[in-house]
């Protein structure tokens, strides 16, 4: 019988949460970059593109992420592409992430004054001129905190790629509880692994919360 | 390569979807009735309780919202047992769900409270009231009106976190489908399945809890 000092036991859950850190920067790198081309396509102000992708949004906010990963891990199955979890982790969370975000930046936009896209236009931009030098801008500003706060829900939504078999903090906390027979140990340091990645992330989130909100005090 | 989806064999077996569903929205309901008296108690507790009740109730807050619900799950149900603690998936599922929203409810309820204007608790107190009475009949009412959609919003992400519930083998929807897949292999359809049903429960709680919000809760 081999014995689990409890630095065996760190060591191998801080290997692990290397996953969890690179599943959720591309969860929030890709979700980031589909959900800034759904915000732009909504705010054309096409019918059909708002409705579909307001659909979209409802999908994903309105169902379980564990059934996103499940459906995406069988359903890219079926079309003929082998599947791994790492690949199917990385698509559903990229999508719900999207969709978050899209949502997130939609309301930014809105709190952007009306008079600001009149003003523009009457200075003759485009739209996409209009967009990148004179809403987004302001938008950008008070989308930042909800933003990074959503940085935390990625995070711990990953924690969810374990149950399709994908090896990060979870997983091989699991793995690690099976071995050496100290389920409450092993647990405790993930859930405590997690908290250090996750409590940073969210004090700056509020503190950046308080400096945009210092002003109308 | 076509893709051939066949629904039926997983239609055939919508007893057991529907069970799930059962499941699910008991837990929630459950959840919800437990979670809340947490965070109602927590949030009076981080404003005006004595320091002593003060700082862990902040650590209880953060310590939930930093961690995963899948995390918690797991050490309430593989972790307790080791410290002599043996639950049932059921109670452990009931158990984690209670103690994740009420730290979210914690937080939404104390936004609530906080905008409570100065003045009325001035007249209450003027009136001759306890503590208790006034964070009773004149604090809480109002600060739940006020945060009343952030609640459901929170109550409907515990539902949908509840799906994780099937892993330490409670039978709810998301057991339920697993199940359903294993008999007949019909994976995908299994799981559109039981994720649409999700979707309906989530705009079925929706709905109620707006209705009972206004009947039972504050008044309208």
């Amino acid at each position: 019988m081999v014995e689990f000092t409890l630095w065996d036991i760190l060591r191998n859950l801080l290997l692990a949460a290397r996953w969890t850190v690179v599943l959720s920067l591309i969860a929030f790198a890709g979700g980031g970059a589909v959900g800034l081309v759904l915000l732009v396509l909504r705010l054309t102000g096409n019918r059909v593109a708002d409705a579909a992708i307001g659909a979209y949004v409802q999908l994903f906010q309105g169902t379980p992420l564990l059934m996103q990963l499940f459906l995406l891990y069988f359903g890219i199955a079926l079309f003929g592409v082998e599947t791994s979890p790492w690949m199917a982790a990385c698509v559903a969370l990229i999508l719900y992430a999207s969709a978050y975000l899209t949502e997130i930046w939609r309301g930014c936009v809105a709190a952007v004054p009306r008079g600001q896209w009149e003003a523009s236009a009457s200075l003759a931009l485009g739209f996409g001129q209009q967009l990148a030098h004179v809403v987004l801008p302001q938008a950008l500003r008070i989308a930042v905190p909800p933003t990074v706060g959503f940085l935390v829900q990625v995070v711990k939504g990953t924690a969810l790629a374990s149950v399709i078999g994908f090896v990060e903090l979870t997983k091989a906390g699991g793995m690690i509880a099976n071995v050496t027979y100290e389920p409450l140990l092993v647990y405790g340091c993930v859930a405590l692994i997690y908290f250090a990645l996750c409590f940073p992330i969210s004090l700056y989130a509020g503190s950046l919360e308080r400096k945009l909100h210092v002003g109308r005090r | 390569m076509r893709v051939a989806l066949d629904f039926w064999p997983v239609l055939a077996q919508w007893p057991l979807l529907l069970e799930g569903a059962a499941w699910t929205l008991g837990l929630t309901a459950v959840a919800t009735l437990l979670g809340s008296s947490v965070g109602v108690a927590c949030a009076w507790a981080r404003v005006s309780g004595p320091w002593a009740l003060r700082v862990p109730a902040a650590a209880y807050v953060e310590l939930i919202r930093n961690t995963p619900f899948i995390v918690q799950l797991f050490f309430v149900f593989f972790g307790l047992p080791a410290a002599g603690i043996r639950l049932t998936p059921l109670t452990a599922s009931i158990l984690a769900m209670t103690i994740n929203l009420g730290a979210y409810a914690t937080e939404i309820v104390r936004a609530g409270i906080q905008a409570t204007p100065r003045g009325q608790i001035e007249a209450a107190e003027s009136l001759a009231l306890t503590r208790l009475q006034v964070f009773v009949h004149i604090v809480l009412p109002p600060a739940l009106k006020r945060v009343w959609p952030a609640l459901t919003s929170q109550i409907i992400i515990v539902m949908l976190g509840s799906a994780v519930c099937g892993q330490i083998s409670m039978e709810e929807l998301s057991h339920a489908a697993n199940l359903i897949q294993s008999r007949n292999f019909r994976a995908f359809e299994a799981y559109i399945l039981a994720t649409l049903v999700y979707l309906g429960l989530a705009i079925l709680v929706r709905r109620v809890l707006h209705w009972a919000g206004q009947r039972f809760v504050f008044g309208s």
